[in-house]
């Protein structure tokens, strides 16, 4: 218990403050990168609700075939073709 | 395709018990330093993180081998993130350090210590990955020669260790050695706790970014089989691995 007693929490003359800048700047660049971690998830979620989306629409226009048909006659002639394997389209050109 | 997030909340939670404890133990436990007093309580942040950064380095240049022997693309994206994490490490140690350099030698830079030179120098070899790796277009080339830049680099890392201990005139306190070093116990004990709290930091940050490149690999993918190529949108390009 006298171990706890001598130790001294933190105190504020020069020591103190270039102690408690250095592990300041430890909990700041981890909360950087946990915030931009974030952001990207975010994006990531907002990806996940408009493909949700666009399924949604795809099945409801198959539901429809009147609607299909016409939805066919405007797509663009490259989207008939079989979806590329994953990992070798135009977004996968880097990490 | 692998699940980067199972276990990560119990790593979470070990990783806040583990850095609690090690703060406790810095600012409660751990005696007073003879010669610098309370400055030297940054040691117990500054070694770890450049410990652990060290070793992330070496991980994903091993990582890079694995990538070259088997071809696996989800090694190289594993070296990419441990190499990424370690960055963030160094810059954190490289910060910190120099604040204790300012308030130990009254300098915040000193330019003829080895020790502090050698790990600007590996730090800033590593800041040049990214960008080399984002230069090259092709995925499979792009792969590979950073999975050659991550090796090269690993194996730098250890030698300049090696370098900078037999180099004369140190400025650099030596408190860790072979022989045992010359922390006493209980500095000893909170340094230990502090580093297995980095280390374990360093493990959680790299599952928590794995887990998300690997969500957005799957997002990608998915939207390819449903919407076809050419509606892929701007989104779909950002930083992530194929495989």
């Amino acid at each position: 218990m006298t171990t706890f007693a001598l130790a001294p929490a933190l105190p504020l003359h020069a020591a103190g403050k270039y102690v408690a800048a250095a592990y300041i700047v430890f909990v700041v660049v981890i909360l950087i990168y946990v915030m931009i971690m974030a952001v990207r998830l975010s994006r990531t979620e907002r990806a996940l609700v408009e493909l949700n989306g666009d399924i949604a629409k795809r099945d409801a226009a198959a539901a429809d075939p009147a609607e299909s048909a016409a939805r066919d006659d405007v797509r663009p002639p490259g989207l008939d073709r079989e979806p590329a394997p994953a990992g070798r389209g135009p977004g996968d050109s880097s990490l | 395709m692998p699940t980067y997030g199972k276990g990560l909340r119990g790593l979470s939670i070990l990783t806040l018990l583990t850095i609690t404890a090690a703060l406790t133990l810095v600012f409660f436990y751990a005696p007073l330093d003879a010669n610098q007093g309370f400055i030297q309580k940054i040691f117990y942040i500054h070694v770890p993180l450049a410990i652990v950064s060290l070793c992330g380095f070496v991980i994903g240049g091993v990582l890079g081998v694995m990538h070259l022997r088997t071809g696996d693309r989800r090694y190289d994206m594993r070296s990419y993130v441990a190499i990424h994490m370690s960055l963030i490490f160094g810059v954190a140690a490289l910060i910190s350090g120099s604040i204790w350099a300012k308030a130990s030698w009254g300098h915040w830079w000193v330019w003829d210590d080895p020790t502090l030179v050698s790990y600007l120098i590996v730090v800033l070899m590593f800041a040049t990955y990214t960008p080399f790796r984002f230069s090259i277009e092709d995925p499979e080339r792009q792969a590979r020669y950073a999975s050659v830049f991550a090796i090269l680099g690993g194996a730098f890392v250890p030698l300049n260790f090696v370098a900078v201990r037999a180099a004369q005139g140190l400025v650099h306190p030596r408190v860790l050695t072979v022989s045992g070093g010359n922390l006493p116990g209980p500095m000893l004990l909170t340094f230990l706790i502090s580093l297995v709290g980095v280390a374990l930091l360093y493990a959680t940050l790299w599952k928590y970014e794995m887990a998300a490149k690997n969500a957005r690999i799957q997002l990608r993918a998915l939207r390819r089989r449903v919407l076809g190529d050419d509606d892929i949108s701007p989104l779909q390009r950002t930083a992530a691995p194929s495989l």
